[in-house]
């Protein structure tokens, strides 16, 4: 499974749910997610895998795509029925860790619909009365970008510096990875301010 | 026209620039000159990215220390690393963001956007993840989203240092084929062929101001003694 896509990249389609604006959507994957919770029930879990994959197969952005959003949560999910089981029974274990798998799917299915930007603007719409006391939507906006622009860039340069590691022959040490990665993830920031700044996003 | 008059930096003790005077009218200039020399803060002065210790910048006719906004849009600026300049998930996306501030209308980004995706030769790949393009792809997306921002003049510090060699050739003939004026560090000579005008520093200094050819002769013999 080493080569699904990373979980929550857009992937681009013309389905209604691609052409649906961000704004509802996030709203109605709350709403799901909320009487989730409130029913609480095995069957409402049942009826949210069903609008998560339902959602999926609109989508139209393939099985590969739908299984990359909760793939990483294997390991966890496993462990959480575990302890759920042992701790409330079986039907607390699967409304859990079910609620938990529809949540991620659902925001994933967000996330591959809806490009970045459109998040943006929905955030900065939402959040324009922040204004009155201050807050700033349009930068809030760009941290937010910054910040998912930064998940591949510090998992590359972590890349490089475990490279870098294996070149020299060193021993795994949290010290020696943790020192280069630390100045280099702050060079990179430096960087990117520098160029933020030059294309005039800090005025 | 873009004119230095007496300018100094320095990096803490370090005298990076020594009272440069200079005036650069013509539409392509390229820097040379050894690491140190005072080469990259020179042009991080062309667009307010460092204000000058001492003396003035103007970029026709603006101050970079009091318009330094107005400087930014009217200067475009591309770094060595692509990897640093991209923000946005997606190449649209992040040719996108320079015009966030600046234009408002949606409908007016996306067809700038497209534009300045055409132009270097990126319209394919508009909703490719931006990390995952190649080297040359990436410098091509910051030229880009440089672009989007239709600048008057384009400032490149070693734009093809990190880039083989045939995407070095599409990034450069991109550049040639700019109407933008164009200010270019660089330490593949070749790349100066077809310029006005190179400058050679050393030691914070302009020590030679000429052709492509004679300046080149110049930075050869001064790296030789």
């Amino acid at each position: 499974m080493s080569r699904l896509p990373p979980p929550g990249q857009y992937a681009p389609g013309r389905s209604v749910l691609h052409r649906w604006s961000a704004g509802p959507k996030l709203v109605a994957v709350g709403v799901v997610l909320t009487a989730l919770v409130v029913v609480a029930r095995p069957w409402a879990v049942g009826v949210g895998l069903a609008l998560a994959t339902t959602g999926y197969v609109v989508a139209g952005v393939g099985w590969r795509v739908a299984l990359a959003q909760v793939w990483p949560l294997r390991w966890f999910a496993l462990v959480l029925v575990g302890v759920q089981w042992w701790l409330a029974g079986p039907q607390r274990a699967v409304v859990t860790v079910g609620a938990l798998l529809v949540a991620v799917a659902l925001a994933g299915l967000v996330s591959v619909t809806t490009r970045v930007s459109a998040m943006l603007e929905a955030f900065t719409r939402a959040a324009g009365p922040l204004r009155r006391v201050g807050v700033d939507p349009d930068r809030v906006a760009l941290l937010l970008a910054m910040g998912v622009r930064a998940v591949p860039v510090v998992s590359g340069l972590a890349r490089e510096v475990r490279e870098a590691h294996w070149a020299r022959g060193l021993p795994p040490d949290p010290r020696t990875y943790g020192v280069p990665l630390t100045v280099r993830t702050l060079r990179h920031a430096d960087a990117l301010g520098e160029a933020l700044a030059a294309r005039g996003l800090d005025d | 026209m873009i004119r230095l008059e007496g300018v100094s930096h320095r990096w803490g003790d370090r005298l990076v620039l020594d009272a440069v005077d200079l005036t650069l009218t013509e539409h392509r200039v390229g820097v040379v000159g050894a690491n140190g020399s005072g080469k990259s803060t020179f042009v991080r002065l062309l667009n307010g990215l460092v204000l000058p210790e001492r003396g003035s910048v103007q970029v026709d006719g603006l101050d970079t220390r009091t318009e330094t906004a107005a400087v930014r849009r009217r200067v475009g600026f591309v770094f060595t690393d692509p990897d640093a300049q991209i923000v946005m998930p997606t190449v649209a996306e992040d040719v996108a963001l320079g015009l966030r501030r600046h234009v408002r209308d949606a409908a007016e980004r996306s067809v700038r956007v497209e534009s300045a995706l055409a132009a270097v030769g990126l319209a394919g790949l508009a909703d490719h993840p931006a990390h995952l393009l190649s080297g040359g792809e990436k410098q091509l997306l910051a030229l880009a989203g440089v672009l989007v921002c239709e600048p008057s003049v384009l400032v490149c510090d070693e734009p093809t240092t990190l880039l083989d060699l045939r995407n070095t050739r599409v990034v450069m003939d991109m550049l040639h084929a700019l109407p933008q004026r164009l200010v270019m560090v660089t330490h593949d000579l070749d790349t100066l062929d077809g310029f006005d005008r190179v400058l050679v520093f050393d030691g914070g200094r302009v020590v030679a101001d000429d052709a492509p050819a004679a300046a080149v002769a110049a930075y050869r013999a001064l790296v030789s003694r």
